[in-house]
């Protein structure tokens, strides 16, 4: 994943003073490393090696320390994400009622499965465990918008919401 | 909200409190819209401006609508209790809004067309108290969801909140504080039901004078929401139990981590942190009292390993979150290596009312072994989903049946999944069992958090086994091998049977395989995580036997082994499933026979699920 770490230290894809400014809000503090990690990955939607650089060398941390944190979490993606964000919920409540449906029908239609992202950057699949609205279950967001109750017969015409 | 006012001492507290429940009493016409992640997902924002629209368009001034914590009914949501008699209306819609505003609330009669209509009587039900959902429920932990608005910290001082404190940090020693808990006979509701008071006198026992009280909310258990419901619903609640913890046990600081995905429950309770600095309750010098504590909120990173204390740790101190062995005992070396209490969300909310109402009450409820109440988020194949709060001791038959309406669509009850992904599976005979700590745990199961997941006929009990086992697998944080292997392996046997390449010697593998998950892992993940499988084993070994030997799935839902047929005998032609399939698979004319193309059918069973007269079965 990170290689030519020198080389792309100087890599201008990160805005420097972003990740300054993170630091900077949790008082520069190496403990922080995951609040900072977490507020880059709201910011940017994924952590590109250069974010990763960034970090280290501003909480003066080694690399393979934010690398191990910055992999271990399922909030922090390492891949860049697609336009749209499909979360299909997989808590059990969700998987018992349609959810391994709902993902085979999402699969039918975009061609990609969970944690990846479709050719054209528009959607990104992501599978989540639970987000507590088990009565509508199965339950899917997009966007952070819940549909609840989805069968697999609508999936597609709730992603044409999102395809203009 | 009015201005703010600083509290430094009990006298300030007092004209505090007092002026709160003036406030809150001249308020005669009062809505309470839920506002739960479940009901939120549902509608309710709109139902809630809607409420606001027609209370300003009637020109009520006396009027309140609150957008509170979850009231629990989530199959009902959006859920709304109208007036002081809490008339109870369900799957509320924005256009019925104005009616209930003028019928109700001014008027003070119920609008029959849109109550809860009883499936037993058929009869419609007024009052929120007599539907039998709530009826038989006892809400401490849940106490002022549905009626406070949780950002509000006056309405919560209005209704007795930061009084356990007050009475506290006034007339208590930490000693006295500690006593309380230890005499209620409270234990720790994350789980593992380890007594509250034991845990705290350790810590508070060390040398070491600094030290940390950490609050749990990393409910990582899919298909669980109660710690959710708590930390939408009475933030403040969840501040006073750290603060009394934090006094009790000598601690200046305390953290709560909050799981990644309750965005919501992240922001009550950031709202609330931010009032209680603001109004004095946090910071130096409490109430004119010499103690001092703040909270910090930690977000958590979507680990479901987190939950573990000493992988929650080490995700505080900003590490990846990996267990560390259990010979270190957190009240000795905890946070940053200091002596930590943490207890779950649900635990700590208990603590004020302990504190208020005194150890003898709580102890009243509930059982001998487990005092007090339970908070249970009941999902899956039930009538009606949500969160139940009831006494310890309840029957399992009561709480599926009387208080959540039994199994969905009236199918036959095959088992509940209590203790979630390191629980096990409750079987029909054991239904009579009362839920408290320790019954759980003779048949097999465990109380764990809360989440109960009803299993209909249709449920395959192997597959849940493999779900389970997925999730855990996936949730290994990888350290130590039993679980990190072990799992893996025990996921491919489990997928192996749902997928028809299955072998009774894979059984013995299996049993083999949880008794080293059992002994030799690091963590309480990896020791608990056979649980599912071996209590699937114990009670539906013939489901798993029949996959093997006959290679089929009674339930109808692995794949490889299901085939689903159209009877024609039953069959009416009434062509709903045609119109569900989503691979048109099904043919046949309108009030003709019908059939499916099993070589184009993907085995989703939604013609199933949708047949009113039974006519499509596994073959």
């Amino acid at each position: 994943m990170i290689e030519n770490a020198e080389d792309m230290s100087t890599s201008t894809l990160v805005d420097s003073a972003l990740v300054e400014a993170l630091v900077a809000r949790h008082r520069g503090h190496p403990a922080a490393l995951l609040a900072v990690l977490q507020d880059l990955q709201e910011e940017l939607h994924w952590l590109p090696r250069e974010a990763l650089l960034g970090v280290a060398d501003c909480l003066e941390v080694p690399l393979t320390r934010v690398y191990r944190v910055a992999s271990f979490y399922r909030a922090l993606s390492l891949e860049p994400r697609g336009e749209h964000l499909v979360r299909v919920c997989t808590g059990t409540a969700c998987h018992l009622r349609g959810a391994p449906g709902v993902i085979d029908a999402l699969q039918r239609d975009l061609s990609i499965g969970p944690g990846e992202t479709t050719g054209d950057m528009r959607f990104s699949v992501e599978t989540v465990h639970c987000l507590g609205a088990c009565a509508l279950a199965p339950v899917i967001t997009i966007d952070g918008k819940y549909f609840g109750g989805v069968k697999p017969g609508d999936v597609s015409d709730i992603l044409d919401l999102y395809r203009k | 909200m009015s201005a703010t006012v600083t509290v430094t001492t009990l006298s300030d507290f007092r004209a505090l409190q007092e002026r709160a429940r003036e406030r809150r009493a001249a308020l005669k016409h009062v809505v309470s819209v839920c506002g739960g992640t479940g009901c939120r997902a549902a509608g309710s924002l709109a139902v809630y401006e809607a409420f606001q629209q027609a209370i300003a368009a009637a020109g009520l001034d006396d009027a309140v609508v609150r957008f509170t914590g979850c009231h629990g009914f989530c199959e009902r949501g959006p859920a709304v209790l109208v007036g002081d008699q809490e008339y109870f209306y369900g799957r509320l819609k924005p256009e019925d809004v104005a009616e209930v505003v003028q019928r109700t609330l001014i008027e003070g009669e119920p609008v029959a067309a849109l109550l809860y209509r009883d499936a037993a009587s058929k009869q419609r039900i007024p009052l929120a108290r007599d539907v039998p959902f709530y009826a038989k429920q006892q809400r401490l932990a849940l106490r002022y969801n549905g009626l406070i608005d949780p950002c509000d910290i006056e309405d919560f001082i209005a209704v007795g909140g930061y009084e356990a404190l007050a009475q506290a940090l006034s007339g208590m020693t930490p000693e006295q504080v500690l006593q309380a808990v230890e005499a209620s006979g409270l234990r720790g509701r994350g789980g593992g039901g380890f007594p509250t008071g034991r845990k705290w006198r350790s810590a508070a026992e060390q040398p070491e004078p600094i030290r940390y009280v950490i609050c749990n909310g990393d409910e990582g258990d899919p298909g669980a929401f109660m710690d959710e419901g708590i930390m939408e619903g009475n933030p403040h609640g969840v501040l006073e139990g750290l603060m009394l913890g934090g006094y009790a046990i000598g601690a200046r600081q305390g953290y709560i981590y909050v799981r990644y995905e309750y965005p919501l429950a992240m922001r009550h309770l950031q709202e609330a942190i931010d009032a209680a600095r603001e109004y004095g309750f946090l910071g130096a010098d409490i109430l004119g009292s010499d103690f001092d504590f703040d909270i910090e909120i930690v977000r958590g990173g979507g680990a479901f390993v987190c939950g573990e204390s000493s992988a929650l740790l080490a995700s505080i101190e900003g590490d990846a979150g990996e267990p560390r062995p259990k010979y270190i005992h957190m009240a000795e070396e905890g946070l940053w290596g200091k002596p930590t209490v943490l207890n779950n969300v649900e635990t700590w909310v208990n603590v004020p009312e302990i504190i208020r109402n005194g150890p003898e009450w709580f102890k009243s409820i509930g059982t001998e072994g487990s005092a007090g109440t339970k908070v249970f988020s009941v999902v899956g194949k039930v009538k009606h989903t949500g969160l139940v709060e009831v006494p310890m001791g309840m029957t399992i038959r009561e709480l599926i049946y009387d208080v959540c309406g039994g199994v969905a669509g009236d199918r036959p009850y095959k088992g509940v999944q209590t203790g979630g992904p390191s629980g096990g599976v409750i079987p029909e005979e054991h239904l009579d069992l009362s839920i408290d700590f320790d019954s759980l745990w003779e048949v097999g199961s465990m109380m764990g958090s809360g989440g109960l997941i009803v299993m209909d006929d249709r449920t395959c009990m192997v597959e849940v086994a493999r779900y389970f086992t997925e999730f855990l697998s996936e949730e290994s944080c990888g350290k130590c091998v039993p679980c990190r292997e072990g799992l893996w392996q025990m996921l491919g046997l489990l997928t192996d049977i749902t997928q028809g390449r299955g072998s009774m010697e894979q059984i013995a593998l299996l049993e083999e395989l949880a008794e080293v998950l059992a002994d030799a892992s690091l963590c309480a993940l990896g020791s608990t995580a056979a649980n599912p499988v071996m209590s699937t084993l114990r009670y539906f070994r013939d489901e798993y036997e029949e996959h093997i030997n006959a290679g089929r799935c009674r339930a109808g839902v692995c794949k490889a082994l299901t085939t689903f047929a159209i009877d024609p005998e039953t069959c009416t032609g009434c062509h709903a499933c045609v119109k569900v399939c989503p691979v048109d698979c099904i043919s046949g004319q309108a009030k003709g026979k019908h059939e499916i193309n099993t070589d184009v059918c993907v085995r989703c069973g939604l013609c199933r699920d949708t047949c009113r007269f039974e006519a499509i079965n596994v073959v």
